[in-house]
Parts: C-alpha cells; sequence; structure tokens
C-alpha cells in the first residue's frame, strides 16, 4: 500500500513536510511555508521566540524537527489572527503596548495563548501553592508561566497586564474561572 | 531673535510651537501604528524578505584568538552536496563598525584578533547545508607572535588614554580627601554586557548590476551606507539598505558588522543574493561587547554634607588601535558637586571582541557605581540618600561653569519618594523581615546625556489632504512610527489615521537613526521644520500669516473664516518639504541631560542569599513627552536592563585562551518575566528649548542609568551586604550574611 507522503496541517491547510531530515519545524515555517511571523531567537530553546502551538500544546518549534510532525495540527501567529482581525491577546498587546521591537511578540502571544488553556486545565506550575487546586491566574503565576518567552525589549510588565485584561475579560463572558 | 527654520540650532526655540496646536495628539498614549502587523507575524524583519533565487550564507569563526588564516580547506567543502562557495575576501571585516563611524571597520578577516571571530563565508543552497559545511570546514593558522593579552588586569596590559576622552581635573582631590569631615574611597566592577537584541544580525545582499541592495537589521543607515560601500570600495549612491522593522538594537546595530559585507561578497560572487543570518553564538562572540570596567570613586563631603571633592576614574578595555572608550564618568562631570575633582576613563588594549556602544554607554555602567558610593557616603553622614544628592546640586556644571538647560532631579526624587512610600524605609540595614526575606530599599538618580546629531526628514502633504512622512530613520522598538506620526499630525491638524509614516530606507532623507537617545528628538525636529514649512505655504494659499493658521481635524481656517477642508485648500497640489536640523551653539551652551530617580524594594533571602526585586519606581523628566505610552515603554525597558546589570547579566571571558564562555541565552542572563515585578513609570512634564525646537530630550537609555545603583542600595539596606562588583549574585552575598535566625539586627 502507498503511504501518503509526509503532511502537518498549519493553520488549517495540509502542507509537505520537507525532504531534508535535518530541517527545523522552525525553518520549515519560516523558510517553506513562508509563516515568517514564527521568530528564530536563538535556534536552541532558549528565548522561546519561535514558539507555536502543536495540536494545542506550546513547543520551541526550532527544537524540533519538522519531519517528526506528520499528521501534527500546527498553528503559528497567523493563525491566531491577522491585522484586520486580531485575536484579543493581540489586541491586548497592541494597547497595552506589550513590545516595542516586536521581535518576541509573536512568541509571547502564542505562548499566552497555550498558558490560558493550561490554565482552563488546571494544570500546576513551579509557583502553584497547591498543585492539586485550580491555578488563580496571579501575576506571580503569570510570570511564571510566560518565563520561556524572553523579551529583551523589557516589555514584560505590559505583556503580564495584556494578558490579565483578556483573562478578565473571559472570565466575565463565561462567568467561569480561566 | 529666533530664526525657527535655521538649520542649525543655535538659539533655544521657546516658541512651544507644539503647545500652540490644536489637533491634540501630541504627548498622548496612542498606540503605535505598526502594532497589529506586529502582533500578527506580519512585520518583516531582515531575514525574512522572500527574494527569488537567495542561497543560504553561515560565517565561520576562528577556534583560536590570535594569529594567522594559513589554509582554508576550500575544496572538501566544495565536495559537501550543495556548497557554492567558500568566500575568505580580505574585504570582510574582522571588527564591528562603532556608532556613526560611517567607515569601514578593521578589514582582512584572515588576521586573527580575538576567539570567534569571522575568517569565512561558506555558501550553499540550503541553510543546513551551508551550516553542516561551516562547522566542518578545516581552517589552518599561524599563532601571533606578539599576543595581546586577554585580561584587562594583567601585569603585561597596555593601559593608553583613549583619544575619545580627556579627563577632567580640577583643584586638589587628594586635599579635599584629607580634608573632609565624611568620605568614602571604594573601587567597584562591573563585568561586560552584550545588546542581544532578540533579532540576530541578518542580511539579505542582492547586486542589481554595480547596485546593492541590503535588507538588513541595523540602526543608522545613513552611516551603514557608507560603512558598506567603503568596505567594498563602491561609492555610497549604489548602496541602498532596508530595514523598516529591526528587532530590537541596543547599539549592537549601530555600526555594520560581519555578516553584511560577507553577504555582499559572496553575492557578487556568485552572481545572485546571499541571506547571511548569525546564529545567536556568534552575535554574542563577534559583534560587540560593552567592556568591563573597574571605577574608583572618591567623595569627600564637609561637616554639612555638601561634596568638597569627587573622583571617578574607570579602567574599560578595547583591542588595539580601537577609539572607543566606554565614557564611563560622562554624567559624573555634571551630577553632583565637588570643585575638587578627577574624572578619567584609561583603555587596556586587550583581546576580546571589540567593545562599543550597549544601550546608554558610559552611564550605565557609571552611574550605578556613582550612585552606590553615593549611597555609602549618605550611610556615613547619617542621612537620607535623598537628602545627600539635593544638597549636592550644583548651579553650573563643575570646572566648566556651564548653565544646566533644565533639570528635573529634585522633583524627581520626591516624586518618587512619594509614589514609592520611601518613608517607610529603615535608616539601618536588617531591620525588616519578610519569612526567610531580609526586605530593604534603595534610591539612585537617574542621569543621561541629551545629544541632537544631524537629520532630515521629508513630509507631504497630499491633494487628497492626508500627510506623509520619510526619513531613513529606524524604529527598533522605540516608537519612531508613532511619534514622528503625532509630530506631523499635530502641525497639520490632522489625525493620526491621515498621516502615514515611511521610514528604514535609506533612498529616503537621512533622519538621526536610532542610537544615543537621539533619534526622536533630532528626526523629530527635522519633521516639525517640514511642517512649519508647509504650514507657511499653507498660510500663502490662505493669506493669512502663518501664525494664525489653525489647522484641525483636516481642516483650515485663520480668524473668523469658517474652516476649508485641506483637500478644498490645496487645489489638487501635493505640498512637500524636507526639514533638516544640525545641532548648533545649543550644544555647547547648556549642559543637556535628561534626569530621573530610581526606587527599588528587594528581598535578599536570608539564607540563600538570592535577590529579588519585589518593585520598582521610576520617575523621569526628559522635557516634552511625544508619546506617553511608548516613552513609558522606553523607561520600563531600561528599569529591567537595570534588573540584568544588577543581578544577572555578566560577560564571561575565560582568560586563559580568551573566549567567551557564557556565549547564549542560557548561559547570559537576561531578565525573564519572573524576575521583572510591577515597575510604576512617572512621566514628569517639562520643555526643554536648549535641547531641541520639540522642548523634548532623549528618553530611551534613560530608564538603565542609575537603575542597578538603586537596587544595589535596596539589598545593602535590606541584608547590610555591601558588594561591590556587580552583578549581585548570591555567592558574593552569602559569605557576609547575618544570623538567618535573628529576625532583625
Ligand atoms: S529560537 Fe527557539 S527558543 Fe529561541
Ligand atoms: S519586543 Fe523586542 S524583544 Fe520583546
Amino acid at each position: 500500500m502507498a503511504s501518503l507522503p509526509p503532511t502537518a496541517h498549519v493553520n488549517g491547510l495540509p502542507q509537505a513536510l520537507p525532504d531534508d531530515p535535518r530541517r527545523t519545524l522552525l525553518d520549515w515555517l519560516r523558510h517553506d511555508l513562508g509563516l515568517t511571523g514564527t521568530k528564530k531567537g536563538c535556534d536552541h530553546g532558549q528565548c522561546g521566540a519561535c514558539t507555536v502551538l502543536v495540536d494545542g500544546r506550546r513547543i520551541n518549534s526550532c527544537l524540533s524537527l519538522a519531519a517528526l510532525h506528520d499528521g501534527d495540527h500546527i498553528e503559528t501567529i497567523e493563525g491566531i489572527g491577522q491585522p484586520e482581525a486580531l485575536a484579543p491577546l493581540q489586541r491586548a498587546f497592541v494597547t497595552h503596548d506589550g513590545f516595542q521591537c516586536g521581535y518576541c511578540t509573536p512568541g509571547q502571544i502564542c505562548s499566552a495563548t497555550a498558558l490560558m488553556a493550561e490554565l482552563k486545565a488546571g494544570w500546576p506550575s513551579a509557583v502553584s501553592a497547591d498543585v492539586a487546586a485550580r491555578p488563580n491566574p496571579t501575576r506571580e503565576e503569570l510570570r511564571e508561566r510566560m518565563s520561556g518567552n524572553l523579551c529583551r525589549c523589557g516589555a514584560y510588565s505590559n505583556i503580564i497586564a495584556a494578558l490579565e485584561e483578556v483573562i478578565a475579560n473571559e472570565t466575565t463572558e463565561t462567568g467561569a474561572p480561566a | 531673535m529666533h530664526l525657527p527654520l535655521s538649520e542649525m540650532y543655535n538659539e533655544p526655540d521657546d516658541r512651544n510651537v507644539l503647545d500652540r496646536m490644536r489637533q491634540g495628539v501630541i504627548g498622548q498614549p496612542l498606540d503605535r501604528p505598526e502594532g497589529a502587523l506586529k502582533v500578527s507575524g506580519q512585520a518583516t524583519y531582515a531575514a525574512e524578505w522572500r527574494i527569488d533565487g537567495c542561497v543560504e550564507g553561515v560565517l565561520v569563526l576562528a577556534e583560536i584568538a590570535q594569529g594567522q588564516v594559513t589554509a582554508i580547506d576550500r575544496d572538501a567543502a566544495l565536495a559537501r552536496d550543495g556548497v557554492l562557495a567558500v568566500i575568505a575576501d580580505p574585504a570582510m571585516t574582522r571588527r564591528s563598525a562603532q556608532g556613526m563611524a560611517a567607515k569601514a571597520p578593521q578589514q582582512d578577516a584572515a588576521k586573527v584578533e580575538y576567539f570567534g571571530q569571522p575568517v569565512a563565508l561558506v555558501v550553499a543552497r540550503t541553510f543546513e547545508q551551508a551550516r553542516d559545511a561551516a562547522v566542518a570546514l578545516r581552517v589552518d593558522y599561524a599563532d601571533a607572535a606578539e599576543p595581546v593579552p586577554f585580561d584587562p588586569h594583567a601585569p603585561d596590559v597596555k593601559v593608553e588614554a583613549p583619544s575619545s576622552s580627556k579627563p577632567v581635573e580640577g583643584g586638589d582631590l587628594d586635599q579635599a580627601m584629607r580634608d573632609a569631615a565624611f568620605s568614602v574611597d571604594v573601587e567597584y566592577d562591573t563585568p561586560g554586557h552584550a545588546s542581544a537584541a532578540m533579532e540576530p544580525h541578518a542580511t539579505i545582499a542582492q547586486w542589481q548590476g554595480d547596485s546593492l541592495i541590503l535588507h538588513g537589521s541595523y540602526q543608522m543607515l545613513a552611516y551603514n551606507v557608507k560603512e558598506i560601500a567603503d568596505c567594498l570600495g563602491i561609492s555610497p549612491d549604489k548602496v541602498r539598505i532596508i530595514a523598516p522593522y529591526v528587532g530590537g538594537g541596543f547599539g549592537s546595530k549601530l555600526g555594520i558588522t560581519h555578516e553584511a559585507v560577507a553577504a555582499a561578497l559572496a553575492a557578487r560572487e556568485l552572481g545572485r543574493p546571499v541571506r547571511v543570518v548569525m546564529s545567536r553564538q556568534q552575535v554574542f562572540q563577534t559583534v560587540m561587547r560593552r567592556s568591563e570596567t573597574r571605577q574608583r570613586v572618591r567623595l569627600a563631603a564637609d561637616a554639612g554634607g555638601r561634596l568638597i571633592g569627587l573622583g571617578h576614574e574607570a579602567l574599560v578595555s578595547n583591542l588595539p588601535g580601537e577609539k572607543f572608550a566606554e565614557p564611563v564618568t560622562q554624567a559624573t562631570e555634571f551630577l553632583y558637586g565637588g570643585e575638587n575633582r578627577l574624572l578619567k576613563v584609561e583603555v587596556a588594549r586587550i583581546s576580546r571582541l571589540t567593545a562599543g556602544s550597549v544601550r546608554a554607554p558610559g552611564e550605565a555602567v557609571g552611574m550605578q557605581v556613582l550612585e552606590a558610593a553615593m549611597d555609602e557616603l549618605a550611610e556615613k553622614i547619617g542621612i537620607d540618600p535623598i537628602e545627600l544628592r539635593k544638597r549636592n546640586l550644583p548651579a553650573t556644571v563643575p570646572v566648566q561653569g556651564t548653565p544646566y538647560s533644565s533639570r528635573m532631579l529634585t522633583q524627581a526624587l520626591e516624586q518618587g519618594a512619594q509614589a514609592f512610600g520611601w518613608s517607610a524605609r529603615q535608616d539601618r540595614p536588617c531591620q525588616t523581615r519578610d519569612g526567610d526575606w531580609w526586605v530593604g530599599m534603595g534610591v539612585a538618580s537617574a542621569a543621561r546625556v541629551n545629544m541632537m546629531v544631524p537629520a532630515q526628514a521629508r513630509v507631504t502633504l497630499r491633494a487628497d489632504g492626508s500627510a506623509l512622512v520619510e526619513t531613513d530613520q529606524t524604529d527598533i522598538g522605540t516608537g519612531s512610527y508613532a511619534i514622528l506620526g503625532q509630530i506631523a499630525g499635530e502641525m497639520l491638524g490632522l489625525p493620526m489615521a491621515r498621516v502615514d509614516v515611511k521610514l528604514g530606507d535609506s533612498a529616503l532623507p537621512p533622519g538621526a537613526g536610532s542610537g544615543g537617545s537621539f533619534g526622536a528628538i533630532s528626526t523629530g525636529s527635522a519633521v516639525l521644520y517640514a511642517c512649519e514649512e508647509i504650514r507657511k505655504r499653507l498660510a500663502k494659499i490662505l493669506g493669512c500669516a502663518a501664525e494664525e493658521l489653525v489647522l484641525k481635524d483636516g481642516t483650515a481656517s485663520h480668524g473668523d473664516a469658517a474652516p476649508r477642508p485641506l483637500r478644498d485648500v490645496l487645489g489638487g497640489e501635493d505640498l512637500t518639504t524636507t526639514g533638516k536640523i544640525k545641532p548648533g551653539k545649543t550644544a555647547k551652551a547648556f549642559s543637556q541631560a535628561s534626569y530621573g530617580a530610581f526606587f527599588a524594594e528587594v528581598g535578599v533571602h536570608a539564607f540563600t542569599g538570592e535577590v529579588r526585586v519585589r518593585r520598582m519606581t521610576g520617575v523621569f523628566g526628559f522635557g516634552r513627552v511625544l508619546n506617553a505610552k511608548t516613552a513609558r515603554s522606553q523607561c520600563l525597558g531600561g528599569m529591567v536592563w537595570g534588573i540584568g546589570s544588577a543581578l544577572t547579566e555578566e560577560l564571561a571571558f575565560d582568560t586563559r585562551d580568551g573566549h567567551l564562555v557564557n556565549h547564549d541565552l542560557a548561559e547570559y542572563h537576561v531578565p525573564v518575566h519572573a524576575d521583572v515585578p510591577a515597575i510604576e513609570v512617572i512621566l514628569l512634564e517639562e520643555r526643554d528649548a536648549a535641547a531641541s525646537p520639540l522642548q523634548a530630550k532623549g528618553v530611551g537609555e534613560l530608564g538603565i542609568c542609575g537603575a542597578a545603583g538603586a537596587i544595589a542600595n535596596a539589598v545593602y539596606n535590606a541584608c547590610g551586604v555591601r558588594v561591590r562588583s556587580f552583578p549581585l549574585t548570591l555567592d558574593k552575598i552569602v559569605p557576609s550574611l547575618p544570623d538567618p535566625f535573628a529576625q532583625t539586627l
């Protein structure tokens, strides 16, 4: 039986994975697919600029070979929202000035998107007082959970403010704690 | 009488033109106009341009520190899959260009001057092919006959007086130290720092005939064009640089560096576009470092706590022959009194990558040490450190006698003390305990020189009543897009949606570039002048004086005349003009600086010595605020750098072979989210007409200048340990910690 060529779904579209087994997920997205919203800051898993969502979970795409993603669903910053239709988190980054140069920003936003899902799913962090309890989105929790995303421009407190606003709005909209 | 449009800024412009406009956008905390592109990944950075036929280059770094390349095994590399060329050309750079050099830095990469210097470029069809071939490339070397030391404190190191600065000497400091009722004489060390902008340096080079187009990541395009042209031996008008978005610079992209010239040479040889992106490790090892410093501070005060003497001497380092020497004492010259003084910088010639500008060269490390020493003096005298600072603000610059243009230091200290709750601070250390943590507070002044540099900008009031601002000014995160648009919008009476700003293309009129906190005031002044000229022409069309003209919401009016849409007034014509400004007599006639105050509260772990910043307040006065949102962000960012400088950042060189040990972001520790608490920023409104016709001063670097001093002072106030070697890592604190079981001492 002929097997299908290895394919991943990127922002909902099927894309053939690259032939070169050395190609990272990051370079495949940026170079082959032209999805340059995902940034390369270190290529070594040290900065978070390359964060994307793979099946809903955040990973450093520079640390993952593209060929390993056969059948995966990948979401990048381009899938989260476009300039004319920004996601609430993207809008909040703009109003709170959660960036300066903008280079770490897609990674911060992808990371924060996954973070909100992790909070909803009740995942604890290193600073959660009770790992069995539902985590509270305190500033300390948010900072801990965002610490894999470096920002040399130092927009950290504005990023946390943006995140707090979106989490608060979600809570009021759904009536449920985030 | 003041001539508003004179190119040289010779007289303070206190007309406060912007305050007389009606649009009401100047200073407002408006969102960045390019924000939506940045948050959605649609802003295109250097490496991201899609250019047909582009191939990939990877730099090869020297694995020795000093010597000569004797052979490169090109054949083995060229035999590898996909490899197209191995470039090792005498035109390749071995040092980076200093900011505003406008000429080639040291070339000939075959002569190795420091560990990790680039020696070759491998080009292949794909990045992976080039990277693997670069790693495998065999390079042979001959060691240098007379090596330069690696350690600035080595006994055989050559120490020179830098050509870039002169010592300041006045009176008799030694005598003042002997006469002083209170004095400190202390030595502090600060380590080297890396800019570590999040976007690694990258260039795509493309030749069209004998013209070169570079998509790159640079801060100062007009200067960079000349640097590239000089390296390649071509005319600057054959070079165009495009850089609309730059992923941070902090000094590291002021001058060109290795990837730019290598990409241009490779593209010329191969006859096709070549992209070279530096790896993070290459950026750390080859681009630019802030020098480490050893600083001796002497403070002599009389019985009333007034400085009678002040000494600040620093040893910094750089490669042999390099002009730049970290100007450590730059703010010490004007900040505090003490007529008996000696301020001096010396430079040790060593083998490490080029030392140059990293955010706030001089003040970043000079202020944190001076402010820590002032804390030591306040303690000796037994007065509040804020009071000590307020008592020592001179009427004119000591020794020189130059008047100050404006100085909001006292207001910043007072307002900051109020906002921060300084009155709760304990005079003595080890008085406040929160669980396992000693808690303390510290204060420091902020100061950073203000500079204007030549700048031009073209403004077009288009026939449809919208405006276009064009300059090669870059926006490296600083907010250029926002503030240049706001100046034009205010002057021409247009809502921001009707103002377009085009930046970062060397084909446009040369702005100031982004560096030294001078981009906004210099290029912004050029925009202001262009708009004034357009207002004059509009007034002429309407038959009124320029002063009578009222522009608001896209309409023009004067006197009792009904407002007319600009579109009608313009009658199908564009009005376009280029504004120009250059520094003039005001630069020398006044001591110009931005000022502020930092307040920090830290916790020091009583058992481990770990330091956590719990909160910070910064208060800043830098003339007119052009955009309260982006200015605040600049201050925030600077204070985050202050946290890094105080607690975590340090370039570690191995003094046996000269290699940089921590050449990546896992080992060179920039602050992360968890290191940065809530930071309060208070902006003081001020007008400084000597600084610019905007009455604005620089803000981009102010937030770092002294911040680490406030943190160090808070550490002392918390636990009584005075560390005179930055960063304040726990290993330096633990040995001197008091009994952890004592709740207060
Ligand atoms: S680029 Fe992947 S973590 Fe830095
Ligand atoms: S916005 Fe520049 S690194 Fe985060």
